[in-house]
């Protein structure tokens, strides 16, 4: 018999198989059970051993030919439908995805985080205290008695006849400074902390408003002087504006709770218009802008923090959050801090995973 | 405070320029907002001489001139000014000056077809008076070409802030006094000679009202011609930025705004009987001389006569009883007052003076004398007149201070050591007097200085500030920076579980898609009453800015509505908005009680319309359940074992909000779909799911270790068995999911509800719940009785619910 014949047809059927069904009524017809070649592969039987040497693998063969090529050919007409149906499946992927809302953190929020990460770093810890004060935390242990002229300086915003235990009329507080003496009274000395918070001041215009947020620092041990005030206000500016030529300038000025009073200017440049931290404000281009409060605790408010005055002393200081926000983010308009407008806070506000750390840098650039 | 260059070189001698005056007024605290130099004004204005005069060619009014401003060749000016002459001098503005009086640029023109270079100008143009009639006439021997600022002297004035410690500074010599001490000068001593009476006192004098008067001098100087004071007295009121009225009232002003000293002079001739400090009746009034009538009270101090009350004492004085041009004879009124008692009474009639800023500070108590005798001096000297002798009614309290003070504290405090001959210097040129020193103190070891503080200097009282007059002196730019001392290695961590909770919450809502905001914390009260139920009360201000920001906000919802309105109204469509911060309740004996707490809104579109899914969606209640869950879930809350129970809030659609709890008295948090009705009164029209979550609620976590409990995923695969029940349409499908939850805890590891059917195959009042039950196999995989075990578990747990498993 001639099984190359045989093969050659076999082989011309199979590549011409259009379809798996037609593949498969091949299958069936060359290697069912009743298929040809299976017919063939029965005969071995009733041959002698000689002949059954010579013509076995002959047939084994032609039987291994077939079944290559019925799965080469089936792997082919599977290869082309998947690519006529994938070819049936495109899409215009210039359509839009799903939007998934992107969520912001405000921009006070996130420089809170920043000011507690790097005073963290300095050893402060942060401390808060009631909004609603009382006369004597926010005025009265500050030695800011009753008849004090500074009490002109702030517009208190006072709650009628809600009167604390101790008598004295409750109100807004005007400064974070009460949570120095909350401190004091509560953690005893030495003290370093940091107190962000709302204030609020009986003001309205383009950069007052009736509330906003200040940052009290602390600091109560031994030994503590000027000095050390200055040091630690140019350390903290350098790191949350991430420059190192900030420069300050430090004024004699008046507050009631310390003594000496220190008023500190930070120099600027104007570029475009717009004040840039950095530089001695004496240099041309440049200017002096005010910052920040401070001094010396004034041995009256140590002593009203039950902390006698002859053995601890110190330094505090406090800077508005939202103005430290505005000038290192760029914002002009402090009253847009409040209103809540989503475009406002989707263009300042920042993203949740920009957690400010040293190891990055505490800001966010855009 | 304002004045001028020249006023100030009255007490100091200095050679020191106007820059470097105001860097050290800076440098020693005297803060300079500003300085106004009238120079600048007259930039491009120059002294000139007319060579020629010749009559316009086109114009009958008009001159052609020809000018000498000192350049190289003569400019030709048309002018039209009828004094214009050959030969004079006068002042020429040059093309591109800015004319004071105008404010308009020069510029080189035709006029009438004659060109002109510039302008020659009048008094009224450079703003130097009224006059207009023609040019102005310089002096013939004017040093022609010399700028006009030069030749004028123009003298800058100084705008200083002075802060409320420092009454000695609100005149000029105590500013020149701090100036001499920071050796910026030497300053010039107040020449105040007594001027000796002619005749006694005509008028009684006395006080009536010790504490708010403790002293009350006056004279009478009878003769007096009062008109306009002089040039040098009218430009030193000029540059202080007050308006010259007459040479009386005009020293007055001086001897305030010089020494600090306010005063006030009385027209002799309209006062009868005696004058004399007294309480003032209750609902007396007083027409004072800003012309308005104030009612006053028994607690303030004033000035009256027999007739009634000339004077709110120390702040303003009388309508009726001031000085006129034809006052012959004038009453001097030179007083202390109570600095308390004028704060107060300031504060009450809501009216500030010059007189009140300086005695509610504290003036100076042994400066009486001298400021009568200065007053009494520059009145006969300018508008003649007799004066009386001095009648001294009363005592001023001087109280001298001792300060004991270690001169090593500077450095101590300070942070600077200054030598103990410097501060010493410092302190003398200060007015303080040292008793005695280390050298010649009797113990010792005592390094001590026994300071005296000026009478001027009311805010001195103890060692500390004299710190800060020695310190501010020799300049605070000479502090060095001294580093904190830090603890070793890596800094601890410092927040409280309270502050990462918060942070952690803030940042894991932004990161769900929320924006955070932040809001007023007071509303409109009728807003805040909206949210006031079962608050305890809200807080409202006595003087609120404005009635939108009365009430503290009792919840952090209506700030966040509000916002909602407002981005509404600019076109907004779906808004998520949360806030962290704290709401305002009632606390014990009157205290506040603040509660951290996150509000959290989900207004209108959840998602927009689009190719995908077609039409816009809406936040619906189980938004605001998922934001509550997940943030509960970061929050450490046992989001697993939290009851959903009802009695959200009336703010909350009734049928579509519940409380989360942890057992059933503790809330964690309200959500849901918010009641129309309340939207309504927000001015809102579209469905708005909310959230509140009360964070001082939340149970800390207690774990202080951070190892976790042990965990290895078990080998074996979990099994999944599907169930479903008809209950009553009431059962909350929560309490089925909770039932089949607890029923084997051995095995069932999850149950997921994942149908909700009512209809048809279901009869009418129920309800078919399916739920899918996971169960884990432990060490061997389940046999068909242990599945069918475990089955009836689940049934029977339903059943105590009245379910039945569907068939």
């Amino acid at each position: 018999m001639d099984y190359a014949a045989t093969r050659e047809q076999a082989l011309a059927r199979i590549a011409q198989a259009q379809d798996l069904g037609a593949l498969e009524s091949l299958r069936v017809e060359f290697l069912g059970k009743q298929g040809s070649i299976s017919g063939l592969l029965k005969t071995l039987g009733g041959m002698s051993a000689e002949d059954r040497l010579v013509v076995g693998p002959q047939i084994q063969a032609l039987r291994e030919a077939v079944s290559d090529a019925l799965t080469a050919r089936k792997a082919a007409l599977e290869g082309a439908a998947l690519e006529a149906q994938l070819a049936s499946e495109t899409l215009d992927l210039t359509l839009p995805a799903p939007e998934a809302p992107r969520g912001t953190v405000h921009p006070v929020s996130q420089v809170m985080d920043e000011l507690a990460e790097i005073f963290a770093d300095l050893g402060f810890a942060v401390a808060t205290g009631p909004e609603i004060e009382d006369d004597w935390h926010n005025f009265t242990a500050l030695n800011i008695p009753e008849s004090h002229p500074a009490r002109a300086m702030h517009d208190t915003f006072y709650f009628p006849d809600q009167m604390a235990a101790d008598g004295t009329r409750m109100l807004l507080r005007t400064h974070t400074s009460p949570v120095q003496i909350r401190a004091m009274l509560q953690q005893g000395a030495p003290i370093r902390i940091i107190a962000p918070g709302r204030v609020y001041r009986s003001d309205s215009d383009a950069t007052h408003t009736p509330m906003f947020h200040q940052v009290e620092g602390l600091v109560i041990d031994k030994g503590i002087h000027l000095g050390h005030l200055k040091w630690t206000l140019e350390t903290f500016l350098k790191a949350f504006f991430e420059r190192e030529d900030i420069v300050l300038r430090l004024r004699p000025s008046y507050f009631p709770f310390t003594e000496p009073s220190v008023e500190v200017d930070v120099g600027f440049a104007l570029v475009n218009g717009k004040r840039v931290l950095g530089g001695s404000g004496d240099a041309p281009g440049h200017g002096w802008m005010e910052l920040l409060g401070s001094g010396m605790v004034g041995r009256k408010v140590i002593e009203a923090g039950g902390l006698d005055p002859d053995e601890w002393q110190g330094f505090a200081f406090g800077v508005g959050v939202d103005r430290l926000a505005m000038l290192k983010y760029g914002m002009d308009d402090l009253r847009a801090f409040f209103d809540g407008d989503v475009r406002w806070l989707q263009h300042y506000g920042f993203s949740p995973l920009d957690v400010p750390t040293l190891s990055a840098g505490v800001g966010v650039r855009p | 405070m304002k004045f001028s260059a020249t006023w100030l070189k009255d007490h100091l001698d200095t050679e020191a320029s106007v820059e470097e005056i105001s860097a050290k007024l800076n440098a020693i605290g005297l803060e300079v907002a500003g300085i106004e130099n009238p120079a600048d004004k007259l930039a491009g204005f120059k002294v000139a001489k007319v060579l020629t005069a010749a009559p316009h060619p086109n114009a009958d009014k008009l001159q052609v001139l020809t000018v000498d401003a000192g350049t190289s060749e003569p400019l030709q000016v048309v002018c039209g000014a009828p004094n214009a002459r050959a030969g004079m001098v006068g002042v020429l503005g040059l093309a591109g000056a800015i004319v004071p009086g105008g404010g308009f640029e020069l510029k080189k023109s035709a006029i009438r077809g004659v060109e002109s270079n510039g302008m020659m100008c009048s008094v009224r143009e450079l703003e130097l008076g009224d006059e207009h009639d023609g040019i102005l006439e310089l002096p013939e021997d004017a040093p022609v070409g010399m700028t006009f600022a030069e030749y004028h002297g123009a003298d800058p004035v100084f705008d200083v802030a002075i802060t409320p410690n420092r009454p000695d500074c609100m005149g000029v010599h105590g500013i020149a006094r701090d100036l001499a001490a920071a050796g910026l000068g030497t300053l010039r001593p107040i020449a105040a000679q007594a001027v000796p009476g002619g005749f006694p006192c005509p008028m009684p004098i006395r006080t009536d009202d010790a504490e708010g008067c403790p002293a009350f001098y006056g004279r009478v100087i009878r003769g007096v011609k009062n008109g306009p004071s002089p040039k040098w007295l009218q430009d030193r009121l000029k540059s202080a930025g007050q308006r010259p009225i007459s040479a009386l009232v005009d020293i007055t002003n001086y001897v305030m705004l010089t020494y600090g000293r306010p005063a006030h002079a009385y027209d002799l001739a309209k006062l009868s009987g005696a004058i004399f400090a007294r309480r003032a009746k209750e609902d007396e009034t007083c027409l004072a001389l800003n012309g308005k009538e104030y009612t006053l009270t028994s607690r303030m101090t004033v000035i009256a006569d027999d007739n009634g009350v000339h004077d709110i004492a120390g702040i303003m004085g009388g309508e009726h009883s001031g000085c006129a041009d034809d006052t012959t004879d004038v009453l001097l009124e030179v007083a202390y007052f109570d600095p308390v008692r004028i704060g107060q009474t300031g504060r009450a009639l809501n009216l500030t003076s010059d007189a009140r800023q300086r005695f509610e500070r504290g003036v100076d108590p042994a400066f009486l004398d001298a400021g009568l005798a200065l007053l009494t001096d520059l009145i006969v000297g300018i508008c003649g007149g007799e004066p009386s002798e001095p009648v001294f009614a009363g005592q001023p309290p001087i109280t001298p201070k001792l300060v004991r003070y270690d001169p090593a504290m500077a450095e101590r405090l300070g942070g600077v050591a200054i030598p103990e001959a410097q501060q010493r210097a410092t302190l003398s040129a200060l007015g303080f007097a040292i008793l005695r020193d280390a050298a010649d103190a009797a113990p010792q070891d005592s390094r001590e200085w026994r300071v005296t503080v000026p009478s001027w200097r009311p805010d001195v009282d103890g060692a500390p500030d004299l710190v800060e007059e020695v310190v501010r002196i020799h300049g605070l730019d000479n502090i060095a920076s001294a580093p904190l001392p830090r603890a070793d290695g890596v800094a601890r961590p410092t927040a409280t579980p309270a502050q990462k909770l918060e942070r952690k919450l803030r940042r894991a809502a932004a990161a769900r898609g929320i924006n955070e905001a932040v809001t007023w914390s007071f509303l409109p009260e009728a807003e805040a009453d909206l949210f006031a139920e079962g608050n305890g009360g809200l807080w409202v201000l006595q003087n609120p800015i404005s009635e939108d920001m009365k009430a503290m906000r009792p919840s952090l919802l209506p700030g966040l509505l509000a916002a909602v309105q407002r981005n509404l109204d600019r076109g907004a469509s779906g808004l998520r908005l949360f806030e962290l911060g704290r709401r305002y309740l009632r606390g014990q004996a009157g205290a506040s009680d603040e509660r951290l707490t996150l509000g959290l809104v989900l207004a209108g579109e959840k998602t927009p319309r689009g190719w995908a899914s077609g039409k816009a969606s809406s936040f619906d209640a189980f938004d605001a359940k998922a934001e509550a869950m997940a943030l509960l879930a970061e929050a450490g809350a046992p989001v697993d074992n939290l009851q959903v129970m009802g009695e959200a809030g009336p703010q909350f659609h009734p049928g579509q909000s519940a409380t989360l709890r942890l057992g059933p008295k503790t809330v964690l948090a309200r959500f849901g779909m918010l009641h129309p009705a309340l939207l309504k009164a927000f001015d809102i029209d579209v469905a708005v799911a909310a959230v509140e979550l009360f964070l001082d609620a939340i149970p800390a976590r207690k774990a202080a270790d951070f190892a976790r409990p042990h965990y290895a995923p078990p080998a074996l695969q979990a099994v999944k068995r599907d169930f479903a029940f008809l209950v009553d349409a009431a059962l909350p499908a929560g309490d089925l999911v909770r039932a089949i939850k607890g029923c084997d805890k051995a095995n069932v590891v999850a149950v997921r509800l994942f149908d909700d059917f009512r209809g048809q195959g279901v009869p009418e009042g129920q309800k078919s719940l399916a739920v899918e039950v996971t169960l884990q196999p432990g060490e061997k995989s389940y046999d068909e009785a242990e599945l069918k075990a475990i089955s009836e578990r689940v049934t029977g747990a339903a059943a105590k619910l009245g379910a039945v498993l569907r068939g």
